[in-house]
Protein backbone atom coordinates (compact mmCIF):
# COMPACT_ATOMS: atom_id res chain seq x y z
CA UNK A 1 0.00 0.00 0.00
CA UNK A 2 2.62 2.49 1.05
CA UNK A 3 5.83 1.30 -0.49
CA UNK A 4 7.73 4.43 0.48
CA UNK A 5 6.74 4.33 4.19
CA UNK A 6 9.76 4.30 6.45
CA UNK A 7 10.46 0.99 8.15
CA UNK A 8 9.91 1.78 11.81
CA UNK A 9 8.16 -1.02 13.67
CA UNK A 10 6.54 -3.40 11.20
CA UNK A 11 5.15 -5.73 13.86
CA UNK A 12 3.00 -3.27 15.84
CA UNK A 13 -0.44 -2.39 14.41
CA UNK A 14 -0.46 0.83 12.44
CA UNK A 15 -1.12 3.91 14.59
CA UNK A 16 -3.48 5.14 11.90
CA UNK A 17 -4.77 3.24 8.93
CA UNK A 18 -6.95 5.00 6.39
CA UNK A 19 -8.46 2.53 3.99
CA UNK A 20 -9.90 3.60 0.63
CA UNK A 21 -11.78 6.59 2.09
CA UNK A 22 -14.22 8.53 -0.10
CA UNK A 23 -16.10 11.62 1.02
CA UNK A 24 -18.51 13.91 -0.81
CA UNK A 25 -20.04 17.26 0.08
CA UNK A 26 -23.11 17.16 -2.12
CA UNK A 27 -21.79 16.61 -5.63
CA UNK A 28 -18.29 17.76 -4.71
CA UNK A 29 -15.82 14.91 -4.19
CA UNK A 30 -13.49 15.92 -1.32
CA UNK A 31 -11.71 12.63 -0.72
CA UNK A 32 -11.36 10.27 -3.62
CA UNK A 33 -9.98 6.97 -2.41
CA UNK A 34 -7.33 7.75 0.22
CA UNK A 35 -5.08 4.97 1.54
CA UNK A 36 -2.64 5.96 4.25
CA UNK A 37 -0.74 4.10 6.95
CA UNK A 38 0.98 5.86 9.83
CA UNK A 39 3.34 3.80 12.00
CA UNK A 40 3.50 4.31 15.78
CA UNK A 41 5.81 7.17 16.72
CA UNK A 42 5.95 8.44 13.16
CA UNK A 43 5.59 12.14 12.32
CA UNK A 44 3.57 12.59 9.13
CA UNK A 45 3.15 15.97 7.47
CA UNK A 46 0.32 16.40 4.97
CA UNK A 47 0.82 19.08 2.31
CA UNK A 48 -1.44 20.22 -0.47
CA UNK A 49 -3.17 23.22 -2.00
CA UNK A 50 -6.24 24.62 -0.22
CA UNK A 51 -9.36 22.66 -0.99
CA UNK A 52 -7.34 19.53 -1.68
CA UNK A 53 -8.98 17.64 1.21
CA UNK A 54 -6.13 17.69 3.77
CA UNK A 55 -8.26 19.02 6.63
CA UNK A 56 -11.13 16.71 5.74
CA UNK A 57 -8.75 13.73 5.82
CA UNK A 58 -7.60 14.76 9.30
CA UNK A 59 -11.20 15.18 10.48
CA UNK A 60 -12.12 11.77 9.08
CA UNK A 61 -9.40 10.21 11.26
CA UNK A 62 -11.16 11.26 14.51
CA UNK A 63 -14.62 10.94 12.94
CA UNK A 64 -15.54 14.63 13.04
CA UNK A 65 -16.45 13.82 9.43
CA UNK A 66 -17.95 10.48 8.39
CA UNK A 67 -16.49 8.85 5.29
CA UNK A 68 -19.10 7.74 2.73
CA UNK A 69 -16.99 4.77 1.69
CA UNK A 70 -14.00 3.21 3.42
CA UNK A 71 -12.88 3.13 7.03
CA UNK A 72 -10.25 4.39 9.44
CA UNK A 73 -8.61 2.51 12.26
CA UNK A 74 -6.43 3.84 15.03
CA UNK A 75 -4.14 1.39 16.85
CA UNK A 76 -6.03 -1.44 15.19
CA UNK A 77 -9.46 -0.25 16.39
CA UNK A 78 -12.09 0.86 13.85
CA UNK A 79 -13.15 4.48 14.36
CA UNK A 80 -16.83 5.43 14.41
CA UNK A 81 -17.98 2.03 13.19
CA UNK A 82 -17.90 -1.62 14.19
CA UNK A 83 -17.72 -4.75 12.10
CA UNK A 84 -20.97 -6.69 12.05
CA UNK A 85 -20.62 -9.76 9.89
CA UNK A 86 -19.70 -8.48 6.45
CA UNK A 87 -20.87 -4.95 7.12
CA UNK A 88 -19.81 -1.82 9.01
CA UNK A 89 -22.30 -0.43 11.51
CA UNK A 90 -22.24 3.07 12.95
CA UNK A 91 -21.23 3.27 16.62
CA UNK A 92 -23.26 5.08 19.27
CA UNK A 93 -22.48 8.73 19.97
CA UNK A 94 -21.13 7.79 23.37
CA UNK A 95 -18.75 5.16 21.96
CA UNK A 96 -17.45 7.58 19.33
CA UNK A 97 -16.82 10.23 22.00
CA UNK A 98 -14.90 7.64 24.03
CA UNK A 99 -12.75 6.81 20.98
CA UNK A 100 -12.06 10.49 20.30
CA UNK A 101 -10.77 10.99 23.82
CA UNK A 102 -7.75 8.86 22.80
CA UNK A 103 -7.00 10.98 19.74
CA UNK A 104 -5.75 14.52 20.31
CA UNK A 105 -6.90 17.23 17.90
CA UNK A 106 -5.50 20.75 17.59
CA UNK A 107 -7.51 23.26 15.55
CA UNK A 108 -6.39 26.08 13.31
CA UNK A 109 -8.50 28.55 15.34
CA UNK A 110 -7.56 27.02 18.72
CA UNK A 111 -11.24 26.75 19.79
CA UNK A 112 -10.40 27.16 23.46
CA UNK A 113 -13.42 27.50 25.76
CA UNK A 114 -13.54 31.28 26.30
CA UNK A 115 -15.60 31.15 29.51
CA UNK A 116 -13.12 28.88 31.32
CA UNK A 117 -9.70 29.85 32.64
CA UNK A 118 -6.64 28.43 30.92
CA UNK A 119 -6.22 25.93 33.75
CA UNK A 120 -9.85 24.76 33.51
CA UNK A 121 -9.57 24.47 29.73
CA UNK A 122 -6.77 21.95 30.18
CA UNK A 123 -8.28 20.14 33.19
CA UNK A 124 -11.86 19.85 31.85
CA UNK A 125 -11.56 16.79 29.62
CA UNK A 126 -9.84 14.36 32.07
CA UNK A 127 -12.50 15.22 34.69
CA UNK A 128 -15.49 15.14 32.30
CA UNK A 129 -14.46 11.77 30.87
CA UNK A 130 -14.09 10.39 34.39
CA UNK A 131 -10.40 9.56 34.10
CA UNK A 132 -9.07 11.79 36.85
CA UNK A 133 -10.44 13.36 40.01
CA UNK A 134 -10.50 17.15 39.96
CA UNK A 135 -7.36 17.75 42.13
CA UNK A 136 -5.27 15.31 40.07
CA UNK A 137 -6.54 16.86 36.83
CA UNK A 138 -5.57 20.31 38.06
CA UNK A 139 -2.11 19.06 38.99
CA UNK A 140 -1.71 17.46 35.56
CA UNK A 141 -2.95 20.66 33.91
CA UNK A 142 -0.35 22.73 35.77
CA UNK A 143 2.40 20.31 34.69
CA UNK A 144 1.28 20.51 31.06
CA UNK A 145 1.07 24.31 31.11
CA UNK A 146 4.58 24.34 32.51
CA UNK A 147 5.66 22.07 29.65
CA UNK A 148 4.32 24.48 27.02
CA UNK A 149 5.86 27.41 28.91
CA UNK A 150 2.62 28.97 30.19
CA UNK A 151 2.63 28.10 33.90
CA UNK A 152 2.14 31.77 34.77
CA UNK A 153 -1.03 32.06 32.61
CA UNK A 154 -3.06 29.37 34.44
CA UNK A 155 -5.65 31.81 35.80
CA UNK A 156 -5.97 33.96 32.66
CA UNK A 157 -8.88 33.63 30.25
CA UNK A 158 -8.04 32.55 26.68
CA UNK A 159 -8.91 35.92 25.10
CA UNK A 160 -6.33 37.61 27.31
CA UNK A 161 -3.58 35.60 25.57
CA UNK A 162 -1.80 36.03 22.25
CA UNK A 163 -2.59 33.62 19.42
CA UNK A 164 0.63 31.69 19.96
CA UNK A 165 -0.09 31.30 23.66
CA UNK A 166 -3.66 30.19 22.92
CA UNK A 167 -2.41 27.54 20.54
CA UNK A 168 0.07 26.27 23.15
CA UNK A 169 -2.82 26.03 25.64
CA UNK A 170 -4.80 24.10 23.02
CA UNK A 171 -1.89 21.66 22.68
CA UNK A 172 -1.74 21.25 26.48
CA UNK A 173 -5.50 20.64 26.45
CA UNK A 174 -5.07 17.88 23.86
CA UNK A 175 -2.19 16.35 25.86
CA UNK A 176 -4.29 16.22 29.06
CA UNK A 177 -6.04 13.09 27.74
CA UNK A 178 -2.61 11.45 27.17
CA UNK A 179 -3.44 10.56 23.55
CA UNK A 180 -1.20 8.15 21.68
CA UNK A 181 -1.72 10.21 18.54
CA UNK A 182 -2.29 13.90 17.96
CA UNK A 183 -3.74 15.47 14.81
CA UNK A 184 -2.82 19.09 13.99
CA UNK A 185 -5.02 21.01 11.55
CA UNK A 186 -2.89 23.91 10.28
CA UNK A 187 -1.83 24.83 13.83
CA UNK A 188 0.08 27.96 12.81
CA UNK A 189 -2.07 29.31 9.96
CA UNK A 190 -3.99 31.77 12.18
CA UNK A 191 -0.85 33.17 13.81
CA UNK A 192 1.29 36.23 13.21
CA UNK A 193 4.61 35.18 11.64
CA UNK A 194 6.58 36.04 14.79
CA UNK A 195 4.36 33.75 16.91
CA UNK A 196 4.68 30.71 14.65
CA UNK A 197 8.04 29.69 16.11
CA UNK A 198 6.85 29.22 19.70
CA UNK A 199 4.09 26.83 18.58
CA UNK A 200 6.34 24.89 16.20
CA UNK A 201 8.93 24.40 18.93
CA UNK A 202 6.29 22.84 21.22
CA UNK A 203 5.27 20.49 18.38
CA UNK A 204 8.93 19.68 17.75
CA UNK A 205 9.31 18.61 21.39
CA UNK A 206 6.33 16.30 20.98
CA UNK A 207 7.81 14.86 17.78
CA UNK A 208 10.94 13.77 19.64
CA UNK A 209 8.93 12.34 22.56
CA UNK A 210 7.63 9.41 20.50
CA UNK A 211 3.99 10.53 20.14
CA UNK A 212 2.49 9.79 16.75
CA UNK A 213 1.74 13.08 15.00
CA UNK A 214 -0.19 13.85 11.83
CA UNK A 215 0.23 17.50 10.88
CA UNK A 216 -1.48 19.48 8.14
CA UNK A 217 0.64 22.57 7.55
CA UNK A 218 2.03 25.00 5.04
CA UNK A 219 5.36 25.34 6.88
CA UNK A 220 7.65 23.53 4.44
CA UNK A 221 10.78 24.24 6.48
CA UNK A 222 9.17 22.74 9.54
CA UNK A 223 8.07 19.69 7.53
CA UNK A 224 11.64 19.16 6.35
CA UNK A 225 12.90 19.37 9.93
CA UNK A 226 10.44 17.15 11.86
CA UNK A 227 8.63 14.93 9.37
CA UNK A 228 9.48 11.26 8.97
CA UNK A 229 7.22 11.31 5.98
CA UNK A 230 5.60 13.93 3.80
CA UNK A 231 2.31 13.18 2.05
CA UNK A 232 1.23 15.42 -0.82
CA UNK A 233 -2.49 15.54 -1.55
CA UNK A 234 -4.31 17.12 -4.47
CA UNK A 235 -8.00 16.92 -5.43
CA UNK A 236 -8.75 14.33 -2.76
CA UNK A 237 -6.01 11.91 -3.79
CA UNK A 238 -2.52 11.19 -2.51
CA UNK A 239 -0.21 12.29 -5.30
CA UNK A 240 3.01 11.16 -3.68
CA UNK A 241 4.53 10.41 -0.31
CA UNK A 242 7.93 9.63 1.14
CA UNK A 243 10.73 11.01 3.32
CA UNK A 244 10.97 14.83 3.21
CA UNK A 245 14.25 14.86 1.29
CA UNK A 246 12.60 12.91 -1.52
CA UNK A 247 9.20 14.60 -1.73
CA UNK A 248 10.40 18.13 -0.99
CA UNK A 249 13.73 18.11 -2.83
CA UNK A 250 13.18 15.64 -5.67
CA UNK A 251 9.41 15.49 -6.26
CA UNK A 252 8.53 12.97 -8.93
CA UNK A 253 5.17 14.45 -9.91
CA UNK A 254 4.58 17.59 -11.89
CA UNK A 255 1.72 18.63 -9.53
CA UNK A 256 4.00 18.42 -6.46
CA UNK A 257 6.76 20.39 -8.20
CA UNK A 258 4.24 23.02 -9.19
CA UNK A 259 2.87 23.35 -5.62
CA UNK A 260 6.33 23.48 -4.04
CA UNK A 261 7.52 26.13 -6.47
CA UNK A 262 4.62 28.33 -5.33
CA UNK A 263 4.98 27.92 -1.57
CA UNK A 264 8.78 27.89 -1.30
CA UNK B 1 7.02 70.41 1.93
CA UNK B 2 8.69 73.67 1.14
CA UNK B 3 6.84 76.03 3.44
CA UNK B 4 8.42 79.30 4.45
CA UNK B 5 9.76 79.38 8.00
CA UNK B 6 6.93 81.65 9.19
CA UNK B 7 4.11 79.29 8.12
CA UNK B 8 3.82 77.46 11.45
CA UNK B 9 2.99 80.64 13.35
CA UNK B 10 0.18 81.47 10.91
CA UNK B 11 -1.63 78.31 12.04
CA UNK B 12 -2.38 80.04 15.33
CA UNK B 13 -5.34 82.37 15.13
CA UNK B 14 -3.42 85.25 16.67
CA UNK B 15 -2.25 88.48 15.06
CA UNK B 16 1.36 88.32 13.99
CA UNK B 17 2.15 91.37 16.11
CA UNK B 18 1.29 89.45 19.27
CA UNK B 19 3.35 86.22 19.15
CA UNK B 20 2.12 83.33 21.33
CA UNK B 21 3.71 83.35 24.76
CA UNK B 22 4.20 79.60 24.66
CA UNK B 23 5.35 77.23 21.91
CA UNK B 24 2.44 75.70 19.95
CA UNK B 25 2.92 72.22 21.41
CA UNK B 26 2.41 73.47 24.99
CA UNK B 27 -0.98 75.01 24.24
CA UNK B 28 -4.34 73.38 24.86
CA UNK B 29 -6.63 72.77 21.92
CA UNK B 30 -9.75 74.89 22.38
CA UNK B 31 -12.85 72.63 22.35
CA UNK B 32 -15.46 73.28 19.63
CA UNK B 33 -18.43 75.41 20.80
CA UNK B 34 -21.82 73.81 20.20
CA UNK B 35 -24.52 76.51 20.62
CA UNK B 36 -27.25 74.38 18.97
CA UNK B 37 -26.77 71.60 21.49
CA UNK B 38 -26.96 74.07 24.39
CA UNK B 39 -30.22 75.53 23.07
CA UNK B 40 -31.89 72.10 22.67
CA UNK B 41 -30.69 71.08 26.14
CA UNK B 42 -32.22 74.20 27.67
CA UNK B 43 -35.60 73.51 26.02
CA UNK B 44 -35.61 69.89 27.23
CA UNK B 45 -34.68 70.93 30.80
CA UNK B 46 -37.59 73.35 30.89
CA UNK B 47 -40.03 70.71 29.59
CA UNK B 48 -38.86 68.12 32.12
CA UNK B 49 -39.13 70.67 34.94
CA UNK B 50 -42.69 71.44 33.88
CA UNK B 51 -43.67 67.77 33.92
CA UNK B 52 -42.11 67.20 37.36
CA UNK B 53 -43.74 70.35 38.70
CA UNK B 54 -47.09 69.25 37.33
CA UNK B 55 -46.76 65.78 38.87
CA UNK B 56 -45.90 67.26 42.24
CA UNK B 57 -48.44 70.07 42.43
CA UNK B 58 -51.50 68.98 40.40
CA UNK B 59 -54.12 68.06 43.06
CA UNK B 60 -55.62 65.59 40.55
CA UNK B 61 -52.89 63.07 41.48
CA UNK B 62 -53.83 63.16 45.20
CA UNK B 63 -50.38 62.27 46.53
CA UNK B 64 -51.74 62.07 50.10
CA UNK B 65 -54.07 59.22 49.01
CA UNK B 66 -51.10 57.66 47.16
CA UNK B 67 -49.20 57.62 50.47
CA UNK B 68 -52.24 56.11 52.18
CA UNK B 69 -52.57 53.25 49.64
CA UNK B 70 -48.94 52.54 48.81
CA UNK B 71 -48.27 50.08 51.67
CA UNK B 72 -51.86 48.99 52.46
CA UNK B 73 -52.08 45.20 53.19
CA UNK B 74 -54.51 44.63 50.27
CA UNK B 75 -52.01 46.19 47.88
CA UNK B 76 -49.08 44.26 49.39
CA UNK B 77 -51.06 40.99 49.20
CA UNK B 78 -51.69 41.73 45.51
CA UNK B 79 -48.01 42.50 45.03
CA UNK B 80 -47.19 39.14 46.66
CA UNK B 81 -49.45 37.33 44.19
CA UNK B 82 -47.91 39.22 41.27
CA UNK B 83 -44.43 38.22 42.44
CA UNK B 84 -45.43 34.60 42.97
CA UNK B 85 -47.11 34.24 39.58
CA UNK B 86 -44.26 36.04 37.79
CA UNK B 87 -41.50 34.04 39.53
CA UNK B 88 -43.13 30.65 38.96
CA UNK B 89 -43.96 31.40 35.32
CA UNK B 90 -40.50 32.82 34.67
CA UNK B 91 -38.81 29.63 35.92
CA UNK B 92 -41.28 27.19 34.33
CA UNK B 93 -41.35 29.22 31.11
CA UNK B 94 -37.56 29.22 30.83
CA UNK B 95 -37.33 25.47 31.52
CA UNK B 96 -40.06 24.84 28.92
CA UNK B 97 -38.22 27.16 26.54
CA UNK B 98 -34.97 25.21 26.92
CA UNK B 99 -36.78 21.93 26.21
CA UNK B 100 -38.53 23.45 23.16
CA UNK B 101 -35.27 24.97 21.88
CA UNK B 102 -33.52 21.60 22.16
CA UNK B 103 -36.48 20.10 20.28
CA UNK B 104 -36.10 22.68 17.52
CA UNK B 105 -32.37 21.89 17.25
CA UNK B 106 -32.79 18.12 17.48
CA UNK B 107 -32.08 15.66 14.68
CA UNK B 108 -35.60 14.23 14.78
CA UNK B 109 -37.96 15.86 12.28
CA UNK B 110 -40.95 15.01 14.50
CA UNK B 111 -39.47 16.78 17.55
CA UNK B 112 -38.55 19.76 15.36
CA UNK B 113 -42.09 19.95 13.96
CA UNK B 114 -43.75 19.62 17.38
CA UNK B 115 -41.58 22.37 18.87
CA UNK B 116 -42.17 24.63 15.91
CA UNK B 117 -45.93 24.07 16.04
CA UNK B 118 -46.05 24.77 19.78
CA UNK B 119 -44.15 28.03 19.36
CA UNK B 120 -46.30 29.01 16.40
CA UNK B 121 -49.54 28.28 18.28
CA UNK B 122 -48.73 30.05 21.56
CA UNK B 123 -47.18 33.04 19.85
CA UNK B 124 -50.32 33.42 17.76
CA UNK B 125 -52.98 33.14 20.47
CA UNK B 126 -53.36 36.18 22.77
CA UNK B 127 -52.43 35.42 26.39
CA UNK B 128 -55.84 36.55 27.63
CA UNK B 129 -57.50 33.93 25.39
CA UNK B 130 -55.18 31.21 26.72
CA UNK B 131 -55.98 32.21 30.32
CA UNK B 132 -59.74 32.24 29.88
CA UNK B 133 -59.54 28.98 27.91
CA UNK B 134 -57.70 27.35 30.83
CA UNK B 135 -60.16 28.87 33.26
CA UNK B 136 -62.91 26.94 31.49
CA UNK B 137 -60.73 23.88 31.02
CA UNK B 138 -62.59 21.80 33.60
CA UNK B 139 -65.62 21.97 31.34
CA UNK B 140 -63.61 20.39 28.50
CA UNK B 141 -61.82 17.68 30.46
CA UNK B 142 -63.58 16.55 33.63
CA UNK B 143 -60.67 14.46 34.92
CA UNK B 144 -56.93 14.33 34.41
CA UNK B 145 -55.40 10.86 34.71
CA UNK B 146 -51.98 9.25 34.64
CA UNK B 147 -51.66 5.95 32.81
CA UNK B 148 -50.78 4.23 29.54
CA UNK B 149 -51.66 6.46 26.57
CA UNK B 150 -55.03 5.39 25.12
CA UNK B 151 -54.96 2.52 27.70
CA UNK B 152 -55.96 2.06 31.33
CA UNK B 153 -55.28 4.86 33.79
CA UNK B 154 -53.64 4.45 37.19
CA UNK B 155 -54.50 7.65 39.00
CA UNK B 156 -57.08 10.23 38.10
CA UNK B 157 -57.77 13.68 39.48
CA UNK B 158 -60.88 15.74 39.49
CA UNK B 159 -59.86 18.65 37.31
CA UNK B 160 -61.92 21.24 39.14
CA UNK B 161 -60.02 20.48 42.38
CA UNK B 162 -56.60 20.45 40.69
CA UNK B 163 -56.91 23.73 38.87
CA UNK B 164 -56.92 26.51 41.44
CA UNK B 165 -56.98 30.06 40.12
CA UNK B 166 -53.27 30.30 40.91
CA UNK B 167 -52.53 27.12 38.94
CA UNK B 168 -54.54 28.37 35.95
CA UNK B 169 -52.63 31.67 36.01
CA UNK B 170 -49.19 30.06 36.33
CA UNK B 171 -49.89 27.39 33.71
CA UNK B 172 -51.29 29.93 31.26
CA UNK B 173 -48.41 32.35 31.65
CA UNK B 174 -45.82 29.55 31.53
CA UNK B 175 -47.27 28.05 28.36
CA UNK B 176 -47.13 31.46 26.72
CA UNK B 177 -43.72 32.34 28.15
CA UNK B 178 -42.17 29.03 27.03
CA UNK B 179 -42.99 29.78 23.39
CA UNK B 180 -41.08 33.07 23.50
CA UNK B 181 -38.30 31.72 25.73
CA UNK B 182 -37.77 28.88 23.23
CA UNK B 183 -36.79 31.36 20.53
CA UNK B 184 -34.58 33.32 22.93
CA UNK B 185 -32.77 30.15 24.04
CA UNK B 186 -32.47 28.84 20.47
CA UNK B 187 -30.96 32.14 19.37
CA UNK B 188 -28.49 31.95 22.24
CA UNK B 189 -27.43 28.41 21.38
CA UNK B 190 -27.02 29.30 17.69
CA UNK B 191 -24.81 32.24 18.67
CA UNK B 192 -22.17 29.90 20.11
CA UNK B 193 -19.38 29.33 17.59
CA UNK B 194 -19.47 26.00 15.75
CA UNK B 195 -15.81 25.53 16.72
CA UNK B 196 -16.88 25.17 20.36
CA UNK B 197 -19.09 22.19 19.51
CA UNK B 198 -16.25 20.68 17.48
CA UNK B 199 -13.64 21.20 20.18
CA UNK B 200 -15.91 19.68 22.86
CA UNK B 201 -16.66 16.80 20.58
CA UNK B 202 -13.01 16.27 19.56
CA UNK B 203 -12.04 16.06 23.23
CA UNK B 204 -14.66 13.33 23.65
CA UNK B 205 -16.57 15.27 26.32
CA UNK B 206 -19.86 13.47 27.10
CA UNK B 207 -22.95 14.93 25.39
CA UNK B 208 -24.63 16.27 28.55
CA UNK B 209 -21.39 17.88 29.70
CA UNK B 210 -20.94 19.52 26.30
CA UNK B 211 -24.33 21.19 26.60
CA UNK B 212 -24.38 22.13 30.29
CA UNK B 213 -20.74 23.16 30.72
CA UNK B 214 -19.51 24.32 27.33
CA UNK B 215 -22.33 25.44 25.03
CA UNK B 216 -25.09 26.66 27.38
CA UNK B 217 -22.91 28.87 29.62
CA UNK B 218 -21.69 30.66 26.49
CA UNK B 219 -25.24 30.87 25.11
CA UNK B 220 -26.40 32.48 28.37
CA UNK B 221 -24.41 35.58 27.54
CA UNK B 222 -26.74 36.42 24.66
CA UNK B 223 -29.79 34.77 26.26
CA UNK B 224 -29.68 37.06 29.33
CA UNK B 225 -30.58 40.45 27.79
CA UNK B 226 -33.26 38.92 25.59
CA UNK B 227 -34.76 36.87 28.38
CA UNK B 228 -34.82 39.84 30.76
CA UNK B 229 -36.78 41.68 28.09
CA UNK B 230 -39.21 38.75 28.13
CA UNK B 231 -39.26 38.77 31.91
CA UNK B 232 -40.25 42.44 32.08
CA UNK B 233 -43.03 41.72 29.59
CA UNK B 234 -44.07 38.79 31.78
CA UNK B 235 -44.23 40.92 34.95
CA UNK B 236 -46.60 43.26 33.17
CA UNK B 237 -48.60 40.38 31.66
CA UNK B 238 -49.36 39.13 35.17
CA UNK B 239 -51.89 41.98 35.32
CA UNK B 240 -54.08 39.82 33.04
CA UNK B 241 -54.58 37.18 35.74
CA UNK B 242 -57.18 39.54 37.16
CA UNK B 243 -59.46 38.03 34.51
CA UNK B 244 -59.15 34.55 36.03
CA UNK B 245 -60.29 36.02 39.37
CA UNK B 246 -56.85 36.26 40.93
CA UNK B 247 -56.24 39.46 42.91
CA UNK B 248 -52.72 40.43 41.89
CA UNK B 249 -51.31 43.97 42.19
CA UNK B 250 -53.45 45.27 39.33
CA UNK B 251 -56.44 43.21 40.54
CA UNK B 252 -56.34 44.71 44.03
CA UNK B 253 -55.99 48.19 42.58
CA UNK B 254 -59.00 47.53 40.33
CA UNK B 255 -61.17 46.19 43.16
CA UNK B 256 -60.16 48.99 45.56
CA UNK B 257 -60.83 51.46 42.76
CA UNK B 258 -64.39 50.22 42.34
CA UNK B 259 -64.97 50.43 46.09
CA UNK B 260 -63.40 53.93 46.38
CA UNK B 261 -64.03 55.51 42.95
CA UNK B 262 -62.54 58.83 44.08
CA UNK B 263 -59.17 57.17 44.63
CA UNK B 264 -58.78 55.60 41.21
CA UNK B 265 -55.95 57.90 40.10
CA UNK B 266 -53.75 57.51 43.22
CA UNK B 267 -54.42 53.73 43.08
CA UNK B 268 -53.22 53.56 39.47
CA UNK B 269 -50.15 55.53 40.54
CA UNK B 270 -49.53 52.98 43.30
CA UNK B 271 -49.61 50.17 40.73
CA UNK B 272 -47.39 52.16 38.34
CA UNK B 273 -44.76 52.82 41.00
CA UNK B 274 -44.70 49.19 42.12
CA UNK B 275 -44.29 47.97 38.52
CA UNK B 276 -41.48 50.52 38.10
CA UNK B 277 -39.76 49.19 41.23
CA UNK B 278 -40.06 45.56 40.05
CA UNK B 279 -38.63 46.41 36.62
CA UNK B 280 -35.79 48.39 38.18
CA UNK B 281 -34.82 45.52 40.47
CA UNK B 282 -34.80 43.17 37.47
CA UNK B 283 -32.61 45.60 35.51
CA UNK B 284 -30.06 45.84 38.34
CA UNK B 285 -29.93 42.06 38.65
CA UNK B 286 -29.54 41.88 34.84
CA UNK B 287 -26.43 44.10 34.98
CA UNK B 288 -24.66 41.81 37.43
CA UNK B 289 -25.77 38.60 35.72
CA UNK B 290 -24.48 39.90 32.38
CA UNK B 291 -21.25 40.96 34.03
CA UNK B 292 -20.87 37.43 35.44
CA UNK B 293 -21.35 35.79 32.04
CA UNK B 294 -18.95 38.26 30.41
CA UNK B 295 -16.02 36.50 32.12
CA UNK B 296 -13.67 35.46 29.36
CA UNK B 297 -15.84 36.96 26.61
CA UNK B 298 -14.29 40.39 27.03
CA UNK B 299 -10.72 41.07 28.05
CA UNK B 300 -11.83 43.31 30.91
CA UNK B 301 -15.19 43.20 32.68
CA UNK B 302 -17.55 46.19 32.33
CA UNK B 303 -17.21 48.42 35.44
CA UNK B 304 -19.88 48.39 38.15
CA UNK B 305 -21.58 51.77 38.87
CA UNK B 306 -19.34 52.17 41.94
CA UNK B 307 -16.20 51.56 39.89
CA UNK B 308 -17.51 53.98 37.25
CA UNK B 309 -18.08 56.69 39.87
CA UNK B 310 -14.59 56.17 41.28
CA UNK B 311 -13.02 56.36 37.83
CA UNK B 312 -14.96 59.55 37.03
CA UNK B 313 -13.77 61.11 40.29
CA UNK B 314 -10.16 60.21 39.58
CA UNK B 315 -10.53 61.58 36.05
CA UNK B 316 -11.95 64.87 37.35
CA UNK B 317 -9.10 65.17 39.82
CA UNK B 318 -6.38 64.77 37.18
CA UNK B 319 -8.18 67.22 34.90
CA UNK B 320 -8.37 69.84 37.65
CA UNK B 321 -4.71 69.29 38.42
CA UNK B 322 -3.77 69.71 34.76
CA UNK B 323 -5.98 72.81 34.56
CA UNK B 324 -4.19 74.28 37.55
CA UNK B 325 -0.81 73.53 36.01
CA UNK B 326 -1.57 75.27 32.67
Amino acid sequence: MTATAPALDKTAPAAVEVHDVHKWYGAHRVLDGIDLTVRPGEVTVILGPSGSGKSTLLRVINHLEKPEIGYVSVNGELIGVKRQGERLKELSERAILAQRSHIGFVFQNFNLFPHLTVLDNVAAAPVATGRLAKPEALRLARDLLDRVGLADKADAYPRQLSGGQQQRVAIARALALRPGIILFDEPTSALDPELVGEVLSVIKDLATSGTTLVIVTHEIGFAREVADRVVFIDAGRIVEQGPPHEVLDRPRHERTRDFLSKVL
Amino acid sequence: MSEPPGAVVSLVDAPAAEPPSRPLTAQRVLPLRRPGRWAVTAVVVVLVAQIVHGLATNPFYQWDRFRYWFLRPTILDGLGITLEVAALSAVLGLLGGIVLALGRLSGSPVLRAVSWTYTWLFRSVPLIVVLIFLYNFSALYKTVSLGIPFGPSFISFDESKLATDMAVAVVGLSLNEAAYAAEVVRGGILSVDQGQHEAASALGLPGGYQFTRIVFPQALRSITPNYVNQLIGLIKSTSLVFYVSLLDLFGSVQSMGSTYPGDIVPLLLVATVWYLILTSVVSVVQFYVERYFARGATRTLPPTPLQKARAALADLRTRLRREAAV
